[in-house]
């Protein structure tokens, strides 16, 4: 499990950071993304997998989650 | 020296890196790379951020540097005790030129060095005491200061001393806050984690002690974030952003002050300069209280054109006027600089190492005098600060990351710039090979560099290092004639 923050990117679209390893990367999919589901499998563009538990979207972003590492970037 | 071609980069990277073995070898070409605008993702062709090896010599620093010489040292209304032995204090002295005012040794301590100066007593029994009694002392002798940060050195991590219940007791004592920074040399790889630390120090222990009480505010109070006023820097910054119609209530953290720093919650913009030294804490603040922030650079006229109308883009339209009655303001006086240095600057070649955020924010200033940056450097960035530099610099050009002492020496040889902007650990190297340098660290003594003002002795500067007459004359006269006599017979 890894603290993460989720925030609006400057062209639109989501960023996910990692602070730990600094490590920003935009959300290329969002497995849920209805007002009362959000969240689930996130794909980055830089081919990292993470898993958040499904909450109900946040009114705003950016937001601090524990997210799940599922599959990992390519170094 | 014509601009490289992709391939010749290329080729020039393995050239320099054939002395190496195998292995060192394999581990350098990683952070070497000629730029591609066309990458989106620095990591594609950079690595950045990993342990230097020993054997190569590096500039980077620790993240005691980090976090007592960057981020908390220009608090100047804080004592910031250097916790642990003399050295690490004595050494990085007032050496950053962090201007501020003040009273130094009455309201204000900038420039002066505290430590607990640790011997081996304290080692083997531990110094918990000993802080305790600095903190009563410095309250004693230095009734006026608003706060006292307790920066580890290693140490303090390694005898695992309980600094934070220390500092805890002490606050409440003298009824200030003292935070405990542990920022213990040997964490990380270089100075850039000692940063994160202080980030979160300063989240954990400053940025939330004064939520909920009232403060004067107007729509326009913006923040000075990651600016440390080398030079003047941050009040150059200040002076335009007044210009605009803002109100700038905080700076962080040159000239600042942990007042400040505590009502930073409450403007309305936090206006990010050096990036990878506080991004940390803006993200926090957006998150935290809504706060957005805007990376801007004011090196150079196109750049705090661009800048100022971004930032002028978030508030209403007075200030957009006012800030295009400034850009006009200030257009003569910068046409008039550009027409004077120009054509005496036009052309030359400029190669950079630095760390921060000057390797990618000073090329928009080269570039407005007519320079061309040919090959650019961080000592510690991170993945995200390769992002961004991709974009400012030409194809082909040379990316180093955590440059060794050796490659660089290499790469200056081959590609012969006009000019090269370091530190002082490069200055003298590279003067004595004939190449003039500044020093991107602490402008060589100069500045400020940043806005309009800034500009303009940024091209002064400039101008003076690359017309020295002393590099005309590096041939002593006796191998000179023996130079022509050479020219002749042939």
């Amino acid at each position: 499990m890894a603290n993460i923050m989720i925030q609006h990117g400057p062209s639109g679209g989501l960023v996910f950071y990692l602070p730990k390893r600094d490590l920003e990367a935009s959300i290329e999919s969002i497995e849920f993304d209805t007002p009362e589901k959000w969240g689930g499998e996130l794909k980055l563009d830089n081919g990292g997998t993470y898993y958040i538990d499904p909450i109900a979207k946040p009114p705003r972003l950016p937001i601090s989650l524990r997210a799940k590492r599922l599959g990992a970037a390519e170094d | 020296m014509t601009t490289l071609s992709r391939e010749e980069t290329d080729a020039l990277i393995a050239e320099v890196l054939e002395v190496y073995p195998e292995k060192a070898k394999k581990d350098r070409a990683k952070h070497l790379a000629a730029n591609d605008v066309t990458v989106e993702q620095s990591k594609k062709c950079i690595t950045s951020n990993r342990k230097s090896l020993p054997g190569v010599m590096t500039i980077r620093g620790c993240a005691y540097a980090g976090s007592k010489g960057v981020v908390w040292g220009p608090i100047k209304d804080m004592i910031h005790i250097s916790h642990g032995p003399v050295g690490c204090g004595q050494y990085s002295r007032a050496g950053r030129r962090n201007y501020y005012v003040g009273t130094t040794g009455i309201d204000s301590f900038g420039t002066m060095n505290f430590t607990s100066d640790f011997q081996e007593k304290d080692i083997v029994f531990g110094g918990d005491k000993k802080l305790a009694k600095l903190i009563e002392e410095v309250e004693q002798l230095f009734p006026l200061h608003k706060g006292i940060s307790v920066q580890s050195e290693c140490p303090i991590g390694l005898i695992g001393d309980d600094i934070e219940s220390v500092s805890k007791k002490g606050a409440a004592a003298i009824g200030k806050p003292i935070v405990p920074v542990r920022c213990e040399g040997f964490r990380g790889v270089s100075q850039s984690l000692g940063h994160h630390i202080a980030n979160d120090a300063i989240r954990d222990w400053v940025l939330d002690k004064r939520d909920g009480q009232p403060c004067e505010s107007t729509p326009y109070d913006v923040a000075i974030i990651g600016d440390y006023n080398i030079g003047g820097d941050a009040w150059a910054t200040r002076i335009l952003l007044e210009e605009m119609g803002l109100r700038v209530t905080a700076q962080w953290s040159g000239d600042g002050t942990i007042a400040e720093m505590m009502n930073t919650p409450k403007v309305k913009l936090n206006l990010l300069h050096c990036y990878r030294s506080m991004n940390y804490i803006s993200r926090h603040m957006e998150e935290k209280y809504g706060i957005p922030y805007m990376e801007y650079n004011f090196f150079g006229p196109t750049k705090i054109v661009e800048s100022c109308r971004r930032i002028a883009a978030f508030f209403d339209d007075s200030i957009k006027e006012k800030t295009e009655a400034m850009i006009a303001r200030y257009q003569v006086m910068m046409d008039a600089i550009i027409a004077k240095y120009k054509p005496r600057l036009q052309g030359k070649k400029v190669m950079l190492y630095v760390g921060g955020l000057r390797p990618r924010h000073v090329i928009g200033a080269y570039e407005d005098l007519g320079m061309e940056v040919i090959g650019t450097g961080y000592e510690f960035a991170h993945n995200d600060d390769y992002d961004r530099t991709i974009k400012e610099m030409g194809d082909a050009t040379l990316l180093y990351d955590d440059v060794t002492g050796f490659e660089l020496e290499e790469f200056v040889k081959r590609l012969k710039p006009d000019m090269v902007g370091s530190g002082i650990k490069e200055k003298y190297i590279f003067q004595k090979m004939g190449i003039p340098l500044r020093q991107m660290h602490s402008w060589d003594y100069s500045g400020p560099y940043h806005g309009y003002d800034g500009f303009a002795i940024f091209a002064r500067d400039m101008d003076i290092a690359l017309s020295n007459p002393t590099f005309k004359n590096l041939t002593p006269p006796w191998k000179q004639v023996a130079a022509e006599e050479v020219k002749k017979a042939a």
